[in-house]
């Protein structure tokens, strides 16, 4: 069963005073999550990715779909005992303390009164937060904020967890340690899924990603499929300073370093690129495969989709 | 995923008996404190305390009040009460709010001064309501005619009553009668013209719904007292001639001394009484009528009627 | 069910208990009856009478700006920072969010009213050097108070469920004026014609009726209230505050949160 289910969800706002003038956020999403997985979300500002989240969430009604989590329908609470959510840049009742606030949202959650503490305490010590329990979450810095917010999304031990920007104000040692709790997560058996814009943090945790992009989706798959459909780059070394011209016309890069130079020439032109070399006498140091990265992808997609508009328009 | 069904139904229903049930508790809550606001009314000091607190809110506060003091007068009136203790104090707070609230002063004349169950009876507050109306609108020639108005009527002080008619006859705009009245007081005074010029003069000086069918309930209760005397003197007249008392107003219509059945400002026909009176048909209906009563009739305490209230004289 | 209710208000208590602006009004109000002493002792012969007047007012006046400002952010400004967000992705019903938040604000007001109340009592047992009989029924006042409380916090959480926080205020002010005048308004409707005249019936039977829940005056010269007055506005006053609440909860499910 998918942890995840989304079929056609949609949602357009009405937006302006007088004349309302329809405005769509988020166009028919169909989209599964198996569980178990790390999904990532991934689009850039505006695109649609806290909309899906609320949307998911019940805190925003869809205009048209439906969803399911787990089996069950949206608003169903007995499903929502089992999901944990982390809003972006969350912001918390600013006079309890850390301890409290745990306390609270475990009370929601239906945890029973015997296992609370112990669940807070351990949650608080995963998090690194132990020190600061019983301060008032008004003196939190915004790292810490996020670790908390991050805290009540697992504290009741749900299946499937949903982040929005989990690394957002978080140092590098921060994100570090976040990616370890997602990767700990998966390991337990959850099911994560969230939403970033960073997109190296995607491509080493995901099992599967998905991009969208004005509200549309524009592409799911495992993170070596979708790369591997980007035509290939080859990167080629040789000795001197020398660049010749027909090389030039078929290289995306090419600048000399030293006594070497380095290009980095499309799969297609690699034999075609070494022929000149060995005709110029150039000798030829390396000749190395480039992966693709997962932000070439994307921007390729994106601009595909910017030029698309841009005809349709 | 829209917003649960049950719940939408649920709380819609509980809403609806909610409302049911607090219009119903507040009628009744209404008849536990009818007077409860107006009471503390009593607990103010002074109207000036009032004023104070109004914050600057004058205006708005007299309306209040004044809107309070029509309906206290109609509520007590309606229950035909003989207690209107309120009624001073709540004009005397409108007008120290307003003082240039002219109707609260001609309500003040009308139903300040006479005896329950039309009024107050406090006559000598009504003067001193009125004159501080005077002193603050001196161009009022209303106010001059209400003030004389409850000299006469009430206090049956001529003099007194002849001196504000002369007050006001002087201001600019103002109506004719009172020179009349002024000059006519001293020997006409009492005289059924006299207090059917001031009647009318009422009735024609206010835009007060209350004032108005006063005014007018009293005039007919005039016109009744008029054609009862005039009857009652032709039946006399009668009997010099033929000896006896007429058994009908046919006879008085065969000896030429009528010309038809007399009939009451309503339309009804006057009775003809034992030993040469004349009554109305349906004593009810005048309230004040000093004649033409049936002898042991006590007369009912009076509401004015709704169509007194809406219309206007003939 | 109910035990989640009875967590959001006893949270919303916390809150709203170490939110500091609580404080400073209650000061504000204790300051007032302080004044009350004060001024009774310019105005010989009825100090008991000012203290109870003033400090019966300035507990009514006040307490209603607390319910309204704090019953106001505890759905605004829940809504504009988000800290929503986390208690509606858990196992928490809408209208249980907004029947806890009742709820704890209510007891706080009760409990501050509690406070205030002692203050009042400790002035008028010092201007008035002891108490009278008549004295009892300024319970009763404080009691038609906490109704009064508890209609304007039911008023600013139906606003606040679907109006912004500055309009709801607005709305609510407006209408705790108004339904202190509610009695005119009714007998401005029945001297009404026609049209004006259904809109004012509608208007009175619709805006909440604080006047006979301001027995201030009465109690001040010390006379009694009956039995049947206490009945019937607690039952007004639950009546309406259901109805405010249903419309909030009605308001608050179909809401989309920005």
């Amino acid at each position: 069963m998918a942890a995840i289910e989304i079929l056609g969800l949609e949602k357009t706002y009405s937006v302006g005073f007088w004349r309302k003038r329809p405005k769509c956020a988020l166009r028919s999403l169909h989209l599964n999550v198996e569980e178990g997985e790390i999904f990532g979300f991934l689009g850039p500002n505006g695109a649609g990715k806290t909309t899906t989240l609320k949307l998911l969430m019940g805190l925003v009604f869809p205009t048209g779909g439906s969803a399911r989590i787990l089996g069950k329908e949206i608003n169903d609470p007995r499903m929502k005992a089992e999901i944990g959510f982390l809003p972006e840049q969350p912001y918390f009742y600013d006079y309890l303390t850390a301890n409290e606030l745990l306390e609270y949202y475990a009370q929601l959650s239906g945890v029973a009164a015997p296992e609370r503490q112990h669940k807070v305490r351990y949650v608080l010590g995963r998090l690194g937060l132990q020190d600061a329990a019983a301060v008032q979450l008004r003196k939190f810095s915004k790292g810490m904020l996020q670790r908390v917010g991050i805290a009540q999304a697992i504290l009741h031990e749900p299946k499937v967890v949903f982040f929005d920007e989990p690394m957002s104000g978080l140092d590098p040692m921060g994100r570090r340690e976040v990616r370890d709790l997602m990767e700990e997560l998966k390991r337990q058996g959850r099911t994560v899924f969230f939403s970033t814009h960073i997109l190296s943090d995607a491509e080493s945790l995901c099992d599967r990603v998905a991009i969208i992009h004005k509200g549309e989706l524009q592409g799911v798959g495992a993170v070596a499929d979708l790369t591997s459909s980007v035509e290939g780059k080859v990167e080629i070394v040789w000795h001197g300073s020398a660049i010749p011209p027909s090389v030039k016309g078929l290289t995306a890069e090419c600048h000399a370093i030293g006594d070497t130079v380095r290009a980095v020439v499309r799969e297609a032109n690699q034999d075609a690129a070494i022929d000149i070399l060995r005709r110029e006498g150039l000798r030829i140091i390396s000749v190395t495969p480039v992966r693709v990265s997962l932000e070439e992808y994307f921007v390729r997609k994106l601009k595909i989709c910017e030029i698309a508009a841009g005809i349709s328009s | 995923m829209k917003p649960s069904a049950r719940i939408t139904a649920i709380f819609t229903l509980v809403l609806l008996v909610c409302l049911m049930l607090s219009c119903f508790i507040l009628r009744h809550l209404d008849s536990l404190r009818s007077q409860a606001t107006l009471e503390e009314v009593l607990y103010i000091p002074s109207p000036k305390v009032v004023k104070r607190l109004s914050l600057g809110y004058d205006g708005l506060l007299a309306d209040v009040y004044w809107t309070r003091a029509v309906q206290y007068f109609g509520t007590k009136h309606h229950l035909d009460s003989q207690d209107y203790r309120l009624l001073a104090p709540l004009l005397e707070i409108t007008t120290t709010l307003d003082p240039h609230l002219i109707v609260a002063y001609e309500f003040g004349a009308s139903f300040l001064a006479p005896p329950p169950p039309n009024g107050a009876a406090l006559a000598q507050r009504a003067v001193q309501l009125v004159e501080y109306g005077i002193s603050n609108n001196p161009d009022e020639w209303r106010l001059y005619y209400n003030l004389g108005f409850i000299y006469y009527m009430e206090l049956k002080d001529y003099a007194k009553a002849a001196d504000a008619f002369a007050r006001g006859s002087k201001v600019p705009n103002a109506h004719p009668a009172l020179r009349i009245m002024a000059a006519q007081m001293a020997q006409h005074a009492g005289e059924l013209q006299m207090a059917r010029m001031m009647w009318t003069t009422t009735y024609q000086s206010t835009q007060d719904p209350n004032v108005r069918a006063n005014a007018i309930t009293h005039l007919r209760a005039l016109q009744v007292d008029e054609d009862v005397t005039a009857l009652e003197n032709l039946i006399s007249d009668y009997r010099q001639k033929t000896g006896q008392f007429p058994s009908s107003f046919a006879d008085l219509q065969a000896l030429g001394m009528l010309r038809a059945v007399p009939v009451d400002p309503f339309g009804n026909p006057y009775k003809l009484a034992p030993a040469g009176r004349v009554e109305v048909g349906e004593p009810d209906d005048f309230p004040f009528i000093t004649k033409g009563t049936p002898p042991g009739y006590v007369p009912r305490p009076f509401k004015f009627r709704a169509s007194d209230l809406g219309t206007s004289w003939r | 069910m109910s035990a989640r209710v009875v967590h959001i208000a006893a949270n919303t208590f916390r809150e709203a208990v170490r939110d500091r602006v609580l404080y400073n009004l209650i000061a504000f109000a204790l300051l007032m009856s302080a004044a009350a002493v004060l001024v009774g002792q310019i105005s010989i012969g009825i100090e008991r009478l000012v203290v109870v007047n003033l400090g019966l007012t300035a507990v009514s006046l006040f307490g209603v700006v607390i319910a309204v400002i704090i019953g106001i952010s505890l759905v605004s400004k829940e809504i504009e920072k988000r800290t929503l967000y986390t208690v509606l992705s858990r196992p928490v019903y809408r209208w249980e969010f907004i029947v806890g938040k009742f709820f704890g604000l209510a007891g706080t007001l009760v409990v501050n009213t509690l406070f205030m109340a002692i203050g009042v009592f400790a002035a008028l047992l010092y201007v008035g050097h002891g108490f009278q009989s008549g004295d009892g029924w300024i319970v009763v006042a404080f009691y038609f108070i906490i109704l009064q409380f508890i209609v304007m916090t039911a008023l600013a959480l139906l606003f606040s469920s679907f109006s912004s926080p500055l309009l709801s205020a607005v709305f609510a002010f407006s209408l705790f004026v108004i339904g202190s005048f509610a009695e005119d308004l009714r007998g401005f409707a029945g001297m009404a014609q026609g049209l004006s005249r259904w809109l004012a019936t509608a208007a009175a039977y619709l805006v909440p009726n604080l006047s006979s829940l301001n027995i201030i005056s009465s109690v001040a010269h010390q006379q009694p209230v009956s039995t049947q007055l206490i009945f019937s506005n607690t039952l007004y006053a639950l009546m309406y505050t259901g109805m405010a609440l249903c419309g909030a909860v009605l308001i608050f499910e179909r809401r989309n949160l920005k």
